[in-house]
């Protein structure tokens, strides 16, 4: 008895140091304290160099910004400024993904391809591609390719209605006439028709087993209403066509190299790196999936659509987005071509003029960390229903 | 059917039929362009399409970087008389290209610190080395403190200050320094993550995902306009060292998940074992956990190394003149104006040797360790 009680005591008398939970609360209030004292620390001495908060967004900007899709002058604020480099952002952020992703699934199936030839080009164009850097391809772009384009006068016309030369691409401008509305409004009800066509047709085969040519119907709407809105209302669209006269063109709309260049390195870049994804996600899928699917007496495309790509597709969403932050985030290397994206000017012209380096910077991460935040939200969302149900 | 249906005029025992030679049309030369190229008429469309492809893009670009090329020496544009590519420039500033504005008569340090380098990190990468460990702490511990002064100076070395630092040289400076301290930060950041400790966990989370959210570019420009405000007045730090520092945080928190994946891999089975063997947390960590999830997670970790070599570029928004910056500063010398293209297209080329090697040697080692059933 007396041994048991003995016993009892010592390992209550333990060391407290030898606590597996008494250790990890003292390690905590040490992470802790680090912590702490380091925010502290940087608080402390940044607020003895800071002049003054966010009062500079309303000042006047006094620069002027070569690509804008929203209203600004020089007279604007910097608050203005800032919409306006957010605006560049998120349009070739915006178009770069659908590039990239477009053309990465057609290169990952060129890659998945029997015909030796077109792995072999695929290849290549991936493999060139992911080995060298992205900066270096946008300053290619720019100023090896796009800077050695003929100057105006000897612009290379695609068609007499596209025009190349080393100012940028001038396309024609579309001018929407009375009745144009028509054909937006024809387009949104094509497609909730076929959305609406599609889900009617998916549930009568899971009541009934009988299909319906449901998709080859809705592009049909989709396509077809807008066209016979279009056709009714006379065409009511003309355009705008590039003129050359004197030394530059006149009328249309033009596209500025640096965003070309941009978008150029960055959708290609980016679709390289989906590519390798597709393809890897639709190696992923056994064998044994196309198989059974063959045996089961589907045919080749519906095995491929109905059997592989679903399987395939919870592999390659979560990759594909962060290819897809990546390249929001790449686009911040346009200010080394002087696009003006976000950080060319608010991190750039804005940063330099008022001094507020300590504002603008986390302003400037804070708004990549929302962009971030939001494609990761809408992917987890997607990725979610296209993932497996377990049990 | 009996035998005398047979037309055959020789006939044979069972079992004793002379192996006859497969059909011409399906071996050989023929046999694979008909299996690769020609096997449906889609592919046979395809075939020609790439072949016409190659016919527009090829010849041209051949031309222009080989076959009407200028490879002779001078010291100006104007030496190249020649309509192609003008090498004369590469050849003009190769060194300068390679060293930056470091000194020639110190460059031998340059040449001994990346000998070293080579000598004991590649055997690293090599299955079957004796002794790694020994040469691990080496290439982590020893050889940073050797490098720094052979690079910069001290110990009777005269000094070479960091602003003359440059071309392909600094790129791998900055590279190997992004990869050997975002290794470790990033093991800890890693383990950080996955730990039952909320405060250790919150924070590491914390600096993950913030890092990993915002542009290499911001960081960088935190580095090196936020830094000297975070620093009490009159401490400066050296513009590399900041860049440093930015990049190798940056890496870190790639390197995190990378690991956290293969920490994440290792079955519940393992740590258990350790902890049932009685380890503590820092021994099953060490001798059990990682040593397996590191292994799993080395084509992650190459690959992440791979794209932290290609962010070395940024540095350039920043001033500093690494491969593509000196590159950059030679296509504005007025000797050389305009010849962009051919300075890009070798920074390209040398990019893509250092990248394309180090991904092959990822895919190697991932094939390695992939024994699941493919597709094909």
């Amino acid at each position: 008895m007396a041994a048991q009680a003995d016993l009892g005591r010592r390992v209550e008398r333990s060391s407290l140091l030898n606590d597996t939970r008494v250790r990890g609360i003292i390690f905590q209030i040490l992470a802790a304290v680090a912590v702490g004292a380091f925010v502290a620390y940087i608080i402390y001495t940044t607020a003895q160099s800071l002049t003054s908060g966010l009062g500079f967004f309303e000042s006047t900007a006094g620069f002027d910004i070569g690509f804008r899709l929203i209203p600004y002058e020089m007279t604007s604020s910097y608050g203005r400024a800032f919409l306006v480099g957010l605006v560049n952002t998120l349009v070739v952020s915006a178009v770069g993904v659908v590039l990239a992703t477009i053309l990465g699934f057609i290169v990952g199936m060129m890659r998945l391809s029997g015909n030796w030839l077109v792995v072999r080009i695929a290849a290549v164009f991936v493999e060139t591609l992911r080995n060298t850097p992205l900066l270096l391809q946008i300053v290619f772009w720019y100023f090896g390719v796009l800077s050695t384009l003929p100057n105006v006068r000897q612009s290379l016309a695609i068609g007499e209605v596209v025009y190349l030369n080393n100012r940028g691409l001038a396309v024609p401008a579309p001018i929407p006439e009375a009745g144009f509305s028509v054909i937006p409004i024809a387009l949104v009800v094509g497609i909730a028709a076929a959305i609406g066509l599609y889900r009617w047709a998916r549930r009568r085969q899971e009541l009934t087993g009988q299909q319906f040519p449901a998709i080859r119907i809705g592009f049909a709407l989709v396509i077809g209403l807008p066209a016979v809105a279009a056709t009714l209302t006379g065409f009511p669209l003309s355009w705008d066509m590039p003129q050359l006269q004197g030394f530059n063109f006149v009328g249309g709309a033009r596209v500025l190299p640096e965003f070309v260049a941009l978008l150029l390195a960055l959708s290609l870049y980016t679709a390289a790196f989906i590519a390798e994804i597709v393809r890897s996600g639709i190696q992923s899928v056994s064998h044994g999936q196309t198989e059974a699917a063959l045996a089961l007496g589907l045919r080749p495309s519906s095995t491929t659509r109905l059997i592989i790509i679903p399987q395939a597709l919870r592999v390659i969403v979560p990759p594909l987005t962060s290819q897809y932050l990546n390249l929001v985030k790449n686009s911040s290397l346009a200010v080394v071509i002087g696009y003006p994206d976000l950080v060319s000017v608010f991190s750039g012209t804005v940063l330099n003029q008022t001094g507020q380096a300590v504002e603008v910077i986390a302003i400037t991460m804070a708004v990549y960390m929302t962009i971030s935040l939001l494609i990761s939200l809408f992917m987890n969302w997607y990725n979610r229903r296209v993932r497996l149900v377990e049990r | 059917m009996t035998d005398e249906t047979l037309t055959t005029p020789e006939r044979y025992e069972p079992g004793r039929h002379p192996d006859m030679p497969p059909p011409g049309s399906t071996v050989g030369v023929i046999g694979w362009l008909r299996s690769n190229l020609f096997s449906s008429p889609l592919n046979t469309i395809l075939t020609l399409a790439a072949l016409y492809l190659i016919y527009l893009i090829l010849p041209p670009i051949l031309d222009w970087a080989i076959f009407s090329a200028n490879w002779n020496d001078g010291t100006s544009r104007e030496e190249c008389v020649r309509e192609g590519a003008c090498w004369t420039m590469i050849r003009a500033r190769f060194w300068q290209f390679v060293y930056g504005r470091y000194p020639f008569d110190q460059r031998w340090r340059v040449d001994t610190a990346f000998l070293l380098f080579l000598v004991t990190a590649v055997p690293l990468l090599i299955d079957r080395v004796p002794g790694k460990k020994y040469l691990a702490a080496f290439v982590f511990l020893i050889l940073p403190v050797i490098s720094f002064f052979l690079f910069y100076g001290g110990l009777g070395l005269p000094v070479v200050d960091t602003s003359l630092w440059g071309g392909l040289m600094l790129t791998l400076i900055l590279g190997i320094v992004g990869i050997v301290f975002s290794l470790p930060i990033g093991i800890l950041l890693a383990l950080g993550r996955r730990s039952d400790l909320p405060i250790i966990r919150i924070s590491s989370v914390a600096f993950i995902e913030f890092v990993r959210a915002v542009p290499l570019i911001t960081v960088l420009f935190m580095a090196s306009v936020m830094l000297p405000l975070f620093l009490p007045q009159g401490v400066t730090f050296d513009k590399l060292l900041r860049a440093m520092i930015g990049i190798a945080l940056f890496g870190a928190a790639y390197m995190a998940e990378v690991v956290r994946g293969g920490l994440q891999a290792m079955p519940r089975g393992q740590y258990e074992g350790a902890m049932a063997l009685g380890l503590g947390y820092w021994q099953m960590m060490g001798l059990i956990i990682l040593p397996q999830a590191l292994k799993i997670s080395i084509p992650g970790i190459v690959n992440t190394f791979i794209g932290l070599f290609k962010d070395t570029t940024l540095v350039i928004v920043i001033g500093l003149f690494e491969l593509l910056g000196t590159v950059q500063q030679a296509t504005r010398d007025a000797n050389w104006a305009g010849l962009s293209t051919e300075g890009y297209v070798f920074a390209a080329v040398v990019y893509f040797m250092f990248c394309f090697s180090m991904s092959r040697y990822s895919v190697r080692l991932e094939r390695k360790l992939h024994t699941g059933h493919k597709r094909r």
